[in-house]
């Protein structure tokens, strides 16, 4: 591994200089500045790996998708059907589950999350601080599998019992007939939401931090409340990065695989009925990439991974400018 | 010119939107509180020597273990490390070092940042075509290369922003004592960032350390111990396959599976911001 | 266009010209004549401050300070850095309770009412006791007029006549009507300094202000600006009670009736802005104000 190899000076250079080897460090002037340009060089390298990293992921799904692309085409983004017994291919319910979950976290840790930063940076006590900045670190620290365990014998039970037949009766029809299985696309929403949350609450509590103090001061000079202030020296001037931080956390819901295969029921259905089970595209991937024999089947789930990979891809570019755009913003001034 | 009704609206939304934000932070510890319960209380279950040190048994066979696994795991993340680490630290220190205003180091910067939203399983794939693919089997070695893939932002972000924490006197007074600045990085300035370095490297490990959908089809599983070039058991995969399984007694080794994770990766966090800390009061 | 240049340079000579003589005479500071006589006997009490005292943390920042600020007159606070003048200006309007950590004692009378009492809603007492930053804040994303009618609109006034004109009386009484009434969309912040500055008041004159508390601000502002500011204040005086913190000798002796003196966290002195400067009753104002330290 070139790595390896590369690595070789740093371990040589380590310890006290000894004189014999004095030359290396101070010899003459021009070796000097071949070493900084090698150094440089080298350390370049690894950061253009990054980049060839980013190509070659991309370089390697289309590969692996081509005979999928080649046997089905569009029709793959548009049918919805799947079998592998007859070689037919069709996105269409693994997309529909992707988002559908997706959307839901969103409208669950949204809310949640926005009020938890604002919580942190705005309103809290001190001595609450810190506590409740711990608990999110926790909750973005748990491996999914271990949240796709809890969903599964946790939460979904509780959501079969108490939550779908409540949901069914508030809104009901279309969106919520209750279906007595907790496997759905409702609960997969409910997990990812609470697994998005600590992505949400960090990236907006940076972006409400970079809002100078003496915003929100002369805010408070004018008369506002604490939530008046928030409205007018916080949010009004952090809008485009807690949009950032929204679609990073669309982001993470959109790959999020291992918790959504263990909730939302791995049957591949569109079907507006929030409360019954679906797929996506992520958990299609894990539960038969392994599985999958010939080479169309193959592809195919390498071009779900394709699709998800341009998806999140687009999707992390716009967050990041936004967030970047905004944090930016202040330091002009 | 104020209307009293007004100002009673205007401070109950203030009193009611502050209630919220503070109830929004209490709900988020619901599910937490209801996740550690479960884990430890059903983990404690089969919480003993003999998990440590057993392999897995049958459905049905007593004194299965998770060993294999817990090593696969450790395997899995020093093949990662080795990937990953070298490529972070070093492009970190570029960024931090000869990137303020390059549009080469912008770029990086902002696909490091991109990488690290990639989901894992679509890195999965990748290592799957470069590696499983050639070589015709899963091996420990194509699921630390996935894993490694994930670690490399996360470690060139952390590092250089703690690298970029180096007092720029310090700098100075090196290049003051004669020594080239390459020399000037390598040991003095990495050295002081030391701390710093080892929280990215830390937080990288225990993220790849909870991973599990890559390795589905890189390292793949196995119920016996295992080489590098070997298909290899790790506890997130194994966790995976008993807690879908149809079996009592594998459920509850999942738990357990659980709980071991669950300990190794908050413990890694705990360290790591420990060493951030210490990074930080020591570079201000 | 011309003109404008002209009459610039003019005043930026005059500035020049002022601030080369102080510093090359820094032992006694030049007073300008006082057009009302601060020992008169009917002015009336505007705050009274009584036995403040703050900190931040452990630390105390304020100790038992009394004073009494007089009605449409302007207050100078001065002394060196850290001696607790902007602490002092900050407890005037409840604001210095907004930093974590923070405690008060003591009490502070707005007229007969006092600003601590627990029935009175701090966000009341900011509305009549407003506050110009030393930095300007212009809020970003405002226009000019909203930036205006912000602090009108917080209070449930939307009717559009009522804003424009108190939009456009705000901002010909804070010197800027002229300024910016043809570009009234734009945002807040594509003014010059000393107009974000000028534009802050105009936003603190909205509301139904009494006192009007300063706290350094022209120390972020050019000459130009600092002289345009120091304009205003002198018309302000007029209508408003007018607390200004400043580390600027010449500048308080410029718009001042009486002036306050710090050091420590402690009123040293306070007094008539010409007694102070011109003849101190303390050893430590006239160390400070003959540049012995500080």
């Amino acid at each position: 591994m070139s790595s390896m190899e590369n690595q070789q000076p740093v371990a040589g250079n380590e310890g006290a200089v000894k004189p014999a080897l004095s030359f290396l460090f101070f010899g003459k002037l021009s070796e000097v500045g071949i070493g900084d340009k090698i150094f440089r060089a080298v350390t370049g390298f690894f950061a253009f790996l990054i980049l060839l990293l980013a190509v070659l992921t991309f370089v390697a799904l289309f590969i692996n998708s081509i005979p999928s692309i080649k046997a089905i085409g569009w029709k793959f983004l548009v049918s919805s059907e799947w079998d592998p017994i007859r070689q037919v291919f069709g996105a269409v319910p693994y997309v529909y589950g992707t988002l559908v979950s997706s959307f839901i976290a969103l409208v669950i840790a949204v809310p949640l999350g926005l009020g938890i930063a604002l919580f942190l940076t705005e309103l809290a006590p001190m001595h609450l601080r810190a506590p409740v900045a711990f608990v999110v670190d926790i909750l973005a620290a748990i491996p999914s599998v271990v949240y796709g365990l809890w969903g599964m014998f946790v939460l979904a039970p509780i959501m079969a019992r108490y939550i779908n037949p409540v949901m069914a009766k508030l809104i009901g029809a279309p969106f919520f007939v209750n279906t007595s299985i907790g496997l759905s696309f409702f609960s997969a929403g409910v997990i990812l939401s609470i697994m998005i949350l600590p992505t949400i609450i960090s990236i907006s509590r940076d972006v409400f931090e970079a809002v100078p103090n003496v915003y929100r001061e002369s805010a408070k000079a004018l008369g506002a409340t604490d939530w008046e202030t928030i409205q007018l020296s916080v949010l009004k001037s952090s809008k485009p990065g807690v949009v950032g931080a929204i679609m990073l956390g669309l982001g993470r819901a959109l790959g999020e695989t291992m918790a959504v295969t263990m909730v939302i029921g791995n049957n591949p259905q569109v079907t507006a009925n929030l409360l019954a089970p679906g797929h996506s595209m992520a958990a299609v991937i894990a539960n038969e990439f392994t599985e999958a024999t010939g080479d169309v089947y193959l592809a195919a789930l390498s071009e779900i991974g394709l699709l998800l990979m341009v998806i999140t891809f687009f999707l992390n570019v716009g967050a990041h400018l936004l967030v970047w755009f905004t944090t930016r913003n202040y330091g002009r001034n | 010119m104020l209307n009293f009704d007004y100002q009673t609206r205007r401070s109950f939304t203030n009193k009611m939107m502050v209630f919220l934000c503070g109830f929004s932070a209490f709900l988020a510890f619901i599910p937490l509180a209801s996740l550690l319960i479960y884990v430890v209380s059903q983990g404690l279950k089969d919480f003993n020597i003999g998990f440590f040190t057993h392999l897995p048994t049958a459905v049905g066979m007593p004194d299965g273990g998770m060993a294999n696994a817990i090593v696969g795991t450790l395997q899995l993340i020093v093949i990662s490390s080795l990937v990953g680490l070298p490529v972070g630290i070093f492009a970190g220190v570029y960024l931090s070092e000869f990137g303020k205003k390059s549009k080469f180091a912008w770029f990086v910067r902002f696909v490091a940042d991109v990488l690290s939203g990639v989901p894992s399983i679509v890195t999965g794939i990748v290592a799957y075509t470069l590696i499983v693919k050639p070589m015709g089997h899963f091996s420990a070695i194509a699921g630390g290369v996935a894993l490694g893939f994930m670690m490399i932002p996360i470690v060139t972000r952390t590092t250089e922003e703690l690298v970029k924490l180096v007092p720029h006197s310090l700098r100075e007074a090196s290049w003051a004592l004669g020594i080239p600045e390459w020399k000037t990085i390598l040991s003095i300035i990495m050295r002081t960032a030391k701390n710093g370095i080892l929280t990215g490297v830390l937080l990288s490990i225990a993220r790849v350390a909870g991973e599990t959908a890559p390795l589905l089809f890189t390292s793949f599983n196995n119920q016996f111990w295992a080489g590098p070039n070997e298909p290899t058991a790790s506890l997130t995969v194994q966790i995976f396959t008993y807690a879908v399984s149809p079996f009592a007694d594998w459920r509850a080794q999942a738990w357990t599976g659980a709980l071991v994770l669950l300990l190794v990766v908050l413990t890694i966090n705990i360290f790591a911001k420990m060493f951030f800390k210490d990074a930080r009061s020591a570079l201000r | 266009m011309i003109d404008e240049v002209m009459e610039k340079s003019k005043k930026m000579e005059k500035t020049k010209m002022e601030s080369t003589h102080h510093k090359g005479e820094a032992v006694k500071v030049e007073v300008p004549r006082q057009e009302v006589d601060p020992n008169a006997p009917n002015k009336k009490i505007k705050m009274k401050i009584e036995g403040v005292c703050a900190w931040f943390g452990q630390k105390q920042a304020l100790f038992d300070v009394n004073m009494n600020v007089n009605e449409k007159e302007v207050t100078a606070i001065i002394g060196p850095s850290g001696c607790g003048k902007s602490t002092l200006i900050r407890t005037f309007n409840r604001m210095h309770e907004t930093v974590p950590g923070s405690r008060f004692a003591g009490d502070i009378m707005l007229e007969d009412t006092s600003i601590f009492d627990p029935r009175i809603d701090p966000v009341v007492v900011r509305r009549r006791i407003g506050m110009v930053f030393q930095k300007p804040t212009p809020f970003p994303t405002l226009s000019i007029y909203e930036n205006v009618v912000v602090g009108l609109r917080l209070n449930g006034i939307h009717d559009k006549k009522t804003l424009d004109m108190i939009a456009e009386k705000s901002l010909r009484k804070a010197a800027l009507w002229d300024e910016v009434k043809d570009n009234l969309q734009k945002p807040g912040g594509a003014l010059s300094g000393g107009q974000q500055q000028r534009l802050c008041i105009a936003r603190a004159l909205a509301v139904e202000l009494e006192v009007l508390l300063m706290d350094e601000p022209c120390s972020a502002l050019d000459p130009i600006s600092t002289s345009k500011v120091e304009e205003l204040i002198h018309e302000l005086r007029e209508n408003y009670t007018i607390i200004i913190v400043t580390h600027n000798m010449q500048q308080a002796a410029r718009v001042s009736q009486k002036t306050a003196f710090m050091l420590n966290g402690k009123l040293i002195e306070y007094d008539a802005t010409d007694k102070v400067f011109t003849n101190p009753g303390n050893k430590l104002t006239e160390d400070y104000i003959t540049g012995r330290f500080g």
